[in-house]
């Protein structure tokens, strides 16, 4: 798994298959894609398919059950549950792909340092890494939410404090062994400059590895954020989110027990479309 | 040699899942008490072939044509000495464990039995004593109690896959005496593989080469070493290494 | 003897090193992050006086470098990080008062985390492609992104409010009741630790299953299930433990969120109130116990799995 190419390599016949067919071979890249995109599509054109608004009370018509009107029926306050879901997948996605921006970056670029440097470099960035491991995720994530003020942004400070860690240790570990090659020691040996061998060479070497664990690090995000949100210290009520509406939903869960299902298993679906998308990545670059 | 052969191998075919022939209509018999020596260039499908002996073949690995007719059983030795022990359990433990359910005596039985099979390959009187893990022992003992759980099966054929390739130079011949002592004490017929064509030579008496999956030369070994037939024999002879010094006294007495 | 020694030595002071910078970011984890805690403690309309007397409480009038000798200080004689600002006793022993409850849980996880993990891993790894197989493997993929609270509550509504097989919540009196009504949490803090264990441990048991002392053994003639159990299996309990080692913080963490489900008066629930009461002194000690505690266990692990490997002693 942790093979590391060193030049792209041809096919047994001379040539490359293409990018569209190896593609069309992964089906779990396939399946997992349009899973997501049917999503973002959704979320992006709710305010087109709903007539509702996300906090638009009707307390005449609370807690129905799904109907023609109503698709996943109403909350405690009237408000129309499938509306609301999409609009919540809207504040849950954007914050999950913006909150990995920085991580990211910083998790790739240490873990590049740590693994092409070694030595003390390494030591001392290891040495961070299993500081911040030693917190359990939950732990830190809750404290730091909190302590940065819930909302939006406390979110944003929490995974840029420890949302690189995860990077920087897939990342140390294939470019330490992208180090032991031997071309790279003859191109040190002839002076060519260290930030031209880890920009060039191995940062596109790390790069597909690395995406593949942001996928299933995003699912990891995305999960903590809607966590925080039924904790009640992530996103603020009464932007729509999956966690908050989970929680309101408790208090209902022997008399209208989808109130809190629905937005789970919409985190769950999300969930499988980028594991699946990860997977299949993972895939098509093993192939090659 | 007059006898019928042991073992039969008509036209084995092998190939993985997706269809990518491995070993492809390979055939050879072997009567008792006789070596095989299975050389050629590492990929060829030699291994395999032993595997299929065996009956176990790797997972994604399957036979699609042939016939392996075998009137006695196998035991085979590896490659790897270490890899080829579970190395969380002491070695003579995993021997008396083969003996206890090979041959169908009680516990104290099979470590009895077990201490005499050291005894036979030579290995030192304090392994008796104490529990040694493979981690703890030397790439030759290990092969050495590799060879012995082979023994304990009690095999008709012995299925050598390159059992000196992974040692020192300087323990290599003793493991190659070792099995030669052994075949001439106990009888069994074997199939040597090796890529290494003086040391197949010196073991066998019959060789077939091997190359991309088909048996390309097949014979008694004198006659394959001195009139080979396939330009891929004439390779291998070439590649084997002439000692410098008995060339330059060669060239000093013609 | 000497060089495997050395290995002690150098994870010794590894663990050493990283408590003290776990003991610094404790430290700094409420002063990096925006926002005043005295502020945040007394309410944003609080008086400037107010605020000033509660920083003098705290300790933030001072400088930052003499906060710190304070802290640890605190630390080394009193063993925790102060008083608490609301029930005015030591976190040591607030801590100490809730901790059983929550070992007991994450013991019980484990366990269960480990049973079912080793289970389908086997079945997965045994029927390597068949159908048996292809179903545990796609059961990762659809656990990832399940939140832990939420399979908590789901398993509430199946198991308590339809069956009535367990209570609803908290913890009852006795050996047996806790055990009974720790059941489902910790079948919900395990739940989510299961995929991740089974996707690693099915992995490391088909490298097992296709090395070649399997072979040997199979061609020795062992029966199957001598080689899986006695063979196989020991081969995977020292993986399985190391991954437990990589795993146990994140199964703390899950810990917490779960009591919070399930409302059991442990770790979790001491976290949840200090946090609304912005009581920053029990925070910063749970997060301290919490991190020590981590870098101990993981040092233990790797401790005895360097005691029970035959590879790692050498020869003789």
């Amino acid at each position: 798994m942790k093979r590391i190419r060193t030049e792209p390599q041809l096919h047994q016949d001379g040539r490359q298959p293409s990018i569209i067919h190896r593609i069309w071979n992964t089906p779990s890249l396939l399946v997992g894609s349009l899973m997501f995109v049917v999503l973002i599509v959704l979320a992006v054109f709710i305010p087109y398919i709903s007539p509702y608004h996300p906090s638009e009370q009707n307390l005449s018509a609370f807690l129905q059950p799904p109907s023609a009107e109503h698709w996943l029926g109403t909350d405690q306050l009237g408000r129309d549950l499938f509306t609301r879901l999409i609009y919540a997948a809207r504040t849950d996605l954007s914050i999950m792909v913006l909150a990995e921006v920085v991580p990211f970056c910083t998790g790739v670029f240490l873990g590049m340092l740590a693994g092409y440097y070694g030595k003390w470099v390494d030591t001392v960035i290891t040495l961070l890494t299993d500081t911040f491991i030693a917190f359990p995720f939950y732990l830190i994530v809750i404290i730091v939410a909190f302590a940065s003020g819930a909302g939006e942004r406390g979110i944003y400070i929490t995974f840029m404090l420890v949302g690189w860690i995860v990077f920087a240790r897939v990342v140390r570990g294939l470019s330490a062994s992208f180090r032991e090659q031997e071309w790279v020691a003859s191109a040190q040996t002839l002076g060519l400059p260290g930030v031209r061998i880890i920009l060039r060479h191995l940062l596109p070497n790390v790069l597909p590895q690395a995406v593949v664990v942001l996928m299933t690090d995003m699912v990891g995000l995305l999960v903590a954020i809607v966590t925080l949100g039924y904790l009640g210290i992530g996103i603020a009520p009464p932007t729509p989110d999956w966690g908050t509406m989970i929680s309101d939903g408790q208090s209902f869960i022997t008399t209208a027990w989808w109130l809190s299902a629905v937005p789970g298993f919409a985190v769950v679906y999300t969930g499988i479309a980028l594991s699946l998308v990860g997977d299949g990545l993972a895939d098509i670059w093993r192939k090659k | 040699m007059s006898t019928s052969p042991i073992l039969e191998i008509e036209a084995l075919s092998l190939a993985t899942k997706s269809n990518e022939t491995l070993v492809d209509n390979v055939g050879f018999s072997l009567n008792k008490g006789e070596s095989l020596g299975l050389v050629g260039e590492s990929g060829s499908g030699k291994s395999l072939t032993l595997r299929a002996i065996l009956g176990l073949l790797p997972h994604g690995v399957r036979q699609t044509g042939g016939v392996i007719k075998s009137e006695v059983s196998s035991a085979m030795v590896f490659q790897d000495p270490r890899g080829a022990l579970d190395p969380l359990c002491p070695v003579v433990k995993q021997l008396a464990e083969v003996v206890y359910f090979r041959q169908k005596v009680s516990r104290k039985a099979s470590r009895v039995v077990a201490l005499e099979l050291l005894e036979m390959l030579g290995l030192p009187d304090s392994l008796k004593r104490t529990d040694r893990y493979p981690s703890q022992l030397s790439g030759g003992q290990c092969q050495r109690i590799v060879i012995a759980i082979a023994l304990a099966c009690k095999p008709g054929i012995l299925l050598c896959d390159e059992p000196t390739t992974a040692l020192d130079v300087t323990v290599q011949r003793q493991i190659i005496e070792t099995i030669a002592r052994l075949q001439q004490e106990l009888g069994f017929a074997m199939v040597f593989v090796t890529h290494n064509l003086a040391v197949a030579a010196a073991m066998c008496s019959k060789l077939a080469v091997m190359k991309k999956g088909q048996i390309v030369e097949h014979g008694n070994t004198l006659n394959v070493l001195q009139n080979p037939q396939n330009p891929y024999t004439q390779m291998l002879i070439n590649s084997v290494l002439p000692l410098p010094e008995l060339e330059g006294s060669g060239q000093l007495w013609s | 003897m000497n060089t495997s020694y050395s290995w002690l030595v150098t994870a010794l002071l590894r663990a050493l090193a990283v408590i003290l910078f776990v003991v610094t970011a404790v430290f700094f984890i409420i002063r990096i992050v925006p926002g005043d805690p005295a502020k945040m403690i007394l309410g944003e309309y609080s008086t400037p006086e107010a605020i000033k007397s509660m920083h003098h409480t705290l300790g933030l009038d001072l400088p930052l470098w003499e906060q710190f000798v304070r802290f640890v200080k605190t630390l080394f004689t009193q063993g925790d990080t102060g008083n608490s600002i609301i029930a005015g006793t030591s976190t040591r022993e607030l801590i100490a008062e809730r901790a059983p409850v929550t070992l007991l849980l994450i013991v019980m996880a484990c366990m269960m985390a480990i049973i079912i993990a080793l289970l389908l891993a086997t079945l997965a790894a045994t029927h390597k492609d068949k159908l048996l197989d292809h179903l545990i493997r796609i059961f990762p993929t659809i656990t990832l992104g399940m939140p832990i609270f939420w399979v908590g509550m789901l398993l509430i509504l199946l198991f308590s409010v339809r069956l009535h097989w367990f209570p609803v919540g908290g913890v009852s009196e006795g050996w047996i009741g806790t055990l009974y009504s720790l059941t489902l949490p910790a079948i919900t803090v395990a739940f989510s630790q299961i995929p991740t264990l089974v996707r690693s441990l099915r992995a490391q048991m088909l490298e097992i299953l296709e090395s070649d002392f399997v072979v040997t053994l199979r061609a020795a003639g062992l029966p199957s299930r001598v080689i899986l159990f006695k063979h196989v299996l020991r081969n995977s309990a020292l993986p399985t433990l190391m991954l437990l080692g990589v795993n146990i913080s994140y199964l703390i963490g899950g810990t917490l969120v779960v009591e919070q489900v399930f409302g059991i008066k442990g770790i979790g629930s001491l976290l949840f109130t200090a946090i609304s009461n912005r009581d920053f002194p029990v925070i910063q000690g749970i997060a301290l116990y919490c991190a020590i505690s981590v870098v101990i266990i993981s040092l233990l692990i790797e401790m005895i799995s360097w005691w029970l490997d035959p590879r790692t002693k050498g020869k003789q």
